[in-house]
């Protein structure tokens, strides 16, 4: 289980966050939505250690995570990136198998690249992709690497920054699916942020919507539309008009 | 009262810069020690480094040795001291026109790729996601280039100031007529092995500072192009200015008497 309990952060004098608690119990998929800059990355950033917060703890199955023991939490940790963040000078294979290739989860090169293939093949990509550079991939594709990457060292916890930002609805929704089954199939807790609300309806168990900072609601994604909060309820809509002031 | 909250303003922010190189330095060398070592990437940026910069270097001491030959006959003929044509033109080439030209070079070259590359890895998020792939960005993209460019430029150095030395030889021979076997003879016996060595460990330091350069604004890079742009520049201003610095000060440590 993964909880934030009173997570504070800021930068200078903004006020990221303001006092963030959450619980997400394991093998479930937890997606928190909100408008821009609301906090939604800043708060996955404090989970998978990238930013420290100033306040409040963090623990990852009963343990506290923290500059000591980051190394560890994230080894079980897979991520990924809005923009795919595949590393241009290595072919998609190594991108897959970073891990793989280095550090205590080292495995000789043939290997690696086998089950790099194997997780390409996982997200629907064919063997030849491998030995492409990430360059010469459409950004549906690009997706799919950085998805075979996140997964690749079968890690307890994977996180999903904006998974089907820039792509047409086809491939969202191919993307969607792919992160449904592939978190069910491996039983792995799930964190996503995301502003997409079919992404919402396909992927989360639980969403959360964080608004200036703080948790607004939290429940179940099949009570999403009938929750009651004016906030989640113009969110969820695409209305201009309501509680959340749009900056025009 | 502004001018002087202006100054104080601006000492207080060089004081902050020089303390955040500072932190940076060490943390890149504290890395040194620790494992995994990435000895692909070193050879990697060894390559990038010290082998593709070798045209750019040798070119530009192939040109400095034969207009430094040129220039020296030139002023000597107003003293009657031509003769010292190949024996300036190789001390001159050696302690100072070898590396510090070979270290703006590569500063050129170099710094800004390091700052281009690491700034526009940054942001797009391949950092961050280097952090969570449990690779240590600092061990995994500024320690090799580090110790890439610390090694290799001081080679890149000695090439650069033999084909300096060769350039002097070239306009001696072929425009000064100066005899073959009298400029190689007077090449060697005016110069010492200090001479030579102290160039190279001025190519090691400069080496290392076009590195740390690049890698620091690269890190520290702004979001969007023009962010990397803002990297890129400052790293390759900033080595230029930090190498003439080094440079006097390696000079004045070297061979003031």
């Amino acid at each position: 289980m993964i909880s934030l309990k009173n997570v504070h952060k800021s930068f200078g004098s903004k006020k990221v966050l303001q006092g963030i608690n959450l619980e997400v119990p394991k093998g479930q998929s937890l997606v928190v939505i909100g408008g821009s800059g609301t906090g939604k990355s800043v708060l996955l950033k404090c989970v998978l250690g990238l930013v420290t917060q100033d306040q409040g703890t963090i623990t990852v199955g009963g343990d506290v995570l923290g500059p000591k023991t980051r190394e560890a939490f994230l080894e079980k940790f897979g991520m990924l990136f809005q923009g795919g963040a595949l590393f241009d000078s290595l072919p998609v294979w190594q991108n897959v198998a970073f891990r793989l290739l280095r550090g205590s989860l080292k495995r000789p090169r043939d290997e690696a690249k086998e089950i790099a293939i194997e997780k390409l093949r996982r997200v629907g990509l064919t063997a030849e992709t491998a030995d492409l550079l990430p360059a010469e991939l459409s950004g549906g594709m690009q997706k799919r690497v950085s998805l075979a990457r996140a997964i690749c060292a079968d890690p307890d916890v994977i996180f999903f920054d904006e998974p089907t930002t820039g792509l047409d609805p086809i491939m969202s929704g191919v993307i969607n699916e792919l992160i449904r089954e592939i978190v069910t199939e491996m039983g792995a807790t799930a964190i996503t942020i995301t502003h997409d609300m079919t992404s919402v309806r396909a992927i989360a168990d639980q969403v959360a919507m964080l608004h200036d900072g703080k948790i607004r609601w939290v429940g179940p994604v099949s009570d999403i539309d009938t929750s009651g909060d004016a906030y989640l309820d113009q969110f969820i809509h695409g209305r201009a008009e309501g509680p959340i002031e749009a900056v025009r | 009262m502004a001018p002087i909250a202006l100054l104080g303003r601006s000492v207080i922010a060089m004081q902050a810069s020089i303390g955040r190189v500072a932190i940076f330095t060490a943390n890149a060398v504290s890395q040194l020690f620790r494992p995994p070592f990435y000895p692909r990437e070193l050879l990697q940026a060894l390559l990038q480094i010290g082998w593709l910069s070798l045209p750019v270097v040798g070119l530009t001491a192939l040109f400095t040795g034969g207009a430094l030959a040129l220039q020296i006959y030139a002023g000597g003929s107003r003293f009657q001291a031509e003769s010292v044509v190949p024996s300036i033109v190789a001390i001159g080439m050696v302690r100072e026109l070898g590396p510090v030209l070979g270290g703006l070079m590569v500063a050129a070259r170099v710094a800004s790729s390091i700052a281009a590359e690491i700034g526009t890895m940054k942001v797009t998020e391949q950092i961050d996601a280097l952090t969570t792939l449990s690779t240590n960005p600092m061990k995994y993209l500024a320690l090799p280039r580090l110790l890439a460019a610390t090694l290799s430029v001081p080679i890149l150095v000695a090439v650069g100031d033999s084909i300096g030395v060769f350039g002097g030889y070239l306009v001696g021979v072929t425009r000064l007529g100066f005899n073959p076997a009298t400029y190689l003879e007077n090449t060697v016996s005016y110069l010492e092995t200090w001479d030579v060595i102290s160039g190279l460990v001025k190519g090691a330091a400069f080496g290392f500072i076009v590195a740390l350069m690049g890698c620091y604004h690269g890190m520290n890079s702004d979001r969007g192009a023009q962010g990397v742009g803002r990297a890129t520049k400052a790293a390759v201003v900033s080595a230029s200015v930090l190498i003439l610095a080094a440079n006097f000060i390696l000079t004045e440590a070297f061979f003031s008497s």
